[in-house]
């Protein structure tokens, strides 16, 4: 038994902000009450700290199999555990990529064989992401597979992702979309505009990303299927967002916390730690997308946790490969947003784990008696310096480092079991 | 990985020279002095002073260049330094060598001087932030070229005898020229003004807020201009389908006799090189008396002796010992 006492519990989805105790037996939430004592339960004393719903990220890289050399399922579940996350759903783009079941049932055994948090695989949405033929999604989902993406691309062929969507819908299966039209951002490495041309960087247009946001919320329309737009990054993109969800479509979106802090002025150091795809916005963008986590056009916040190697980002910057290793500094950059009085407590969490949980159709975690013990605890006051050779991810590539973050994850609870702890 | 920095006293507190951008209006005309010195050296007999004897200079060079990376190597050599020449067609990435190894194994050997040129925008700068030699951009990507900049104003100097208010049109391909680019920083420090002429596909997004007036109609800029400098128009961009035709291209944007005659006979005509005869300047237009190519070649080994002298001979040596 754990009996955690003296936390304030915050679940925006039942209306829950109290003060409890809250005691955790056989992986459930058992009681919650002013005040417990059990004779035997292991304590832990959260007095002051935020107790809420176990975060959930949408959208992860775990580079296994292929890539163990960058991250693999266990060390990125370690990562996650220390980030707040008790679920994490992780993108197809492996070696081979995750466009089949015995990959799919593969990427399951390794988690259960990691014992950390929830490992819920993507899979592809054509077979090797090449544009052309469908994957087997119903024995995906079979072997554990809660959606389908491109990830890193988009399938082109407009007629392709039709069938695709059509197929997907028949089974009930979200599609997510990476919204980049590939003729327009070309050899495009950084966001188009004054500074691209001031950095001689080969620029693509907010464009790439808005026209595939439309095209795919129009298939989604023609075809009924669910649709998620991944790493929002443009205002423009947010209008096509807002006018599906006015017209009602199943249509919901994720933003990522580098895309409400960072802007395309920052290249002029050519740090490729600020490589990401899509590329950085202008500031204007990232206000835009802070209103947009405030007023309901994104759903949710994902890491877009995308670990590479000191050797893949200490090369030019045309030639280093996009992406942050975002998992250990999601949540905290959410939380000092919430310190910063750009959204409110109750909106970060409903961002952070009941906002994901919807959008992928999962069951989500909540703070009442009966259910499983999920758990995220913040110290929503605690200062501290983003410190990458800290990190239980293999990679280091964070433009954040240095960054002093006011909110941190200080304990994660996963079916009862304490994964991560500073308490 | 990081290296302790320099820090240089006086009039020129650089380690690096990797862009206009890091230059003040100053230092700018403190490098265009100092290459009035050295031009004269280079009309002796005797074309050699000892300011850099006993430094070596690494010329390392990604892309293939003849005029650049001579005029560097003859500039090192007028000022007594060592100079190599490592010239890799082939990029570091298809050799399977970062820069990075690059740098760090060129680096045990002590160079006092890198001179890059790379595809890669943001490449020198890298370079200069992982080694202690001084580092000279010669060209990164389609960001700056940053002494070809300084000998094309040291060459509207010459001519026009100041750069304020010096009206200066760049042709072509503005889009991907580090030429124009670093013309346009440091001719804006000098309180120059700069016209682009173009189609807009080779207008790069949000230039007008560089301080630049955008033009499509040469004859326009051509009536307008002190300077005009045209541009080189690589032919491969023809297949990324920047404009239909060469012909075409010719037709509104080459310089020719026929607009010729809207130019002021003060005018100078300027390229840095090398020229597509027939494409964006026709042969009768090199051997006009305005047209100063050779003149910028030529005063391109003074600047660059006056950046190497500025960087690292300055506190040390002088010209005349």
């Amino acid at each position: 038994m754990l009996l955690i006492k003296g936390a304030r519990l915050v679940d925006p989805s039942h209306h829950i902000d109290k003060k409890a105790d809250i005691l955790i037996d056989r992986g459930k939430i058992v009681e919650i009450k002013g005040s417990i004592n059990v004779r035997g339960a292991e304590v832990l004393s959260a007095t002051n700290l935020i107790l809420c719903p176990g975060f959930i990220d949408i959208h992860t890289h775990l580079r296994e199999p292929g890539e163990e050399f960058k991250e693999t399922i266990e060390s990125g579940c370690r990562a996650a555990a220390a980030g707040g996350f008790t679920a994490i759903a992780c993108m197809p783009n492996t070696i081979p990529p995750n466009d089949n079941p015995s990959t799919t049932r593969f990427i399951m055994e390794r988690a259960r064989m990691a014992n950390g948090v929830k490992v819920m695989p993507v899979g592809a949405i054509t077979v090797e992401q090449k544009g052309e033929k469908l994957c087997e999604y119903f024995s995906m989902k079979q072997e554990g597979m809660v959606a389908i993406s491109e990830d890193g691309k988009s399938v082109m062929n407009s007629g392709i992702l039709r069938r695709a969507m059509e197929y997907a819908a028949t089974h009930d299966i979200l599609v997510i979309s990476h919204c980049e039209d590939h003729n327009l951002s070309g050899k495009g490495v950084m966001n188009e505009g004054i500074f691209s041309t001031r950095f001689g960087l080969r620029p693509v247009p907010v464009q790439s990303e808005e026209i595939i946001v439309f095209r795919d919320i129009a298939v989604s329309s023609l075809t009924g299927c669910r649709l998620h737009i991944a790493h929002v990054s443009a205002a423009d993109s947010l209008f096509h967002i807002r006018r599906a969800k006015k017209k009602k479509m199943r249509v919901t979106a994720e933003t990522t916390p580098h895309y409400l802090y960072l802007s395309d002025d920052m290249l002029s150091t050519y740090d490729t730690n600020l490589k990401v795809n899509p590329p950085l916005r202008s500031r204007s963008d990232v206000q835009a997308l802070r209103k947009a986590i405030k007023d309901g056009t994104i759903d949710c916040i994902a890491s877009d946790h995308a670990p590479h190697s000191p050797a893949e980002k200490e090369v030019e910057f045309d030639i280093a490969k996009p992406g942050i290793a975002g998992l250990e500094t999601s949540a905290g950059l959410i939380m000092n947003l919430v310190n910063d009085g750009v959204i409110s407590l109750k909106r970060a969490i409903h961002l952070m784990s009941t906002g994901p949980a919807k959008v992928l159709g999962i069951s989500p975690n909540s703070l009442t008696v009966g259910q499983e013990a999920n758990i995220t605890i913040i110290d929503l006051r605690k200062e501290w310096v983003v410190d990458p050779s800290k990190f239980f991810s293999k990679a280091r590539n964070t433009p954040f480092a240095g960054y002093k973050l006011r909110g941190r994850v200080l304990a994660t609870i996963v079916s009862g079991r304490v994964l991560y702890s500073e308490l | 990985m990081t290296i302790p920095r320099i820090i240089k006293k006086g009039e020129f507190a650089h380690k690096d020279l990797v862009s206009m951008e890091q230059l003040t209006e100053k230092e700018i005309y403190l490098i265009l002095d100092k290459a009035r010195m050295f031009k004269e050296i280079s009309l002796r007999n005797i074309k050699k002073v000892p300011a850099l004897k006993g430094k070596t200079v690494v010329n390392l060079f990604f892309e293939p260049s003849t005029r650049t990376r001579t005029s560097f190597e003859i500039a090192a050599k007028r000022l007594s330094a060592d100079i190599v020449n490592i010239t890799s067609s082939a990029s570091a990435v298809v050799k399977g060598e970062t820069l990075l190894d690059t740098a760090q194994t060129l680096m045990a050997m002590k160079p006092d001087f890198m001179i890059i040129r790379h595809s890669f925008s943001g490449s020198a700068l890298y370079l200069s932030k992982i080694v202690s030699a001084s580092v000279l951009n010669a060209g990164d990507g389609l960001h700056e070229h940053p002494t070809q900049a300084l000998l094309d104003m040291y060459t509207m100097k010459e001519y026009k005898n100041r750069l304020e208010g010096l009206k200066v049109a760049i042709v072509g391909d503005i889009a991907h020229s580090r030429v124009a680019r670093s013309n346009i920083i440091g001719l804006n420090k000098v309180k120059a003004d700069v016209m682009l002429v173009g189609p807009k596909t080779l207008i790069p997004t949000g230039i007008e807020k560089m301080n630049v007036k955008v033009s499509h109609d040469l004859k326009e800029a051509v009536s307008w201009a002190d300077v005009v400098m045209m541009l080189r128009i690589q032919l491969e961009r023809l297949t990324e389908g920047l404009f239909p035709t060469i012909r075409e291209y010719s037709m509104l944007y080459g310089l020719n006799k026929e607009i010729l005659k809207n130019l002021r006979k003060d005018a100078i005509i300027m390229h840095p090189g090398p020229i597509n005869r027939n494409v964006e300047i026709s042969p009768d237009v090199v051997n006009d008396k305005r047209c100063v190519i050779l003149n910028q070649v030529e005063n391109g080994v003074a600047v660059r002796m006056a950046v190497l002298f500025l960087l690292r001979g300055a506190e040390k040596v002088s010209i005349e010992q």
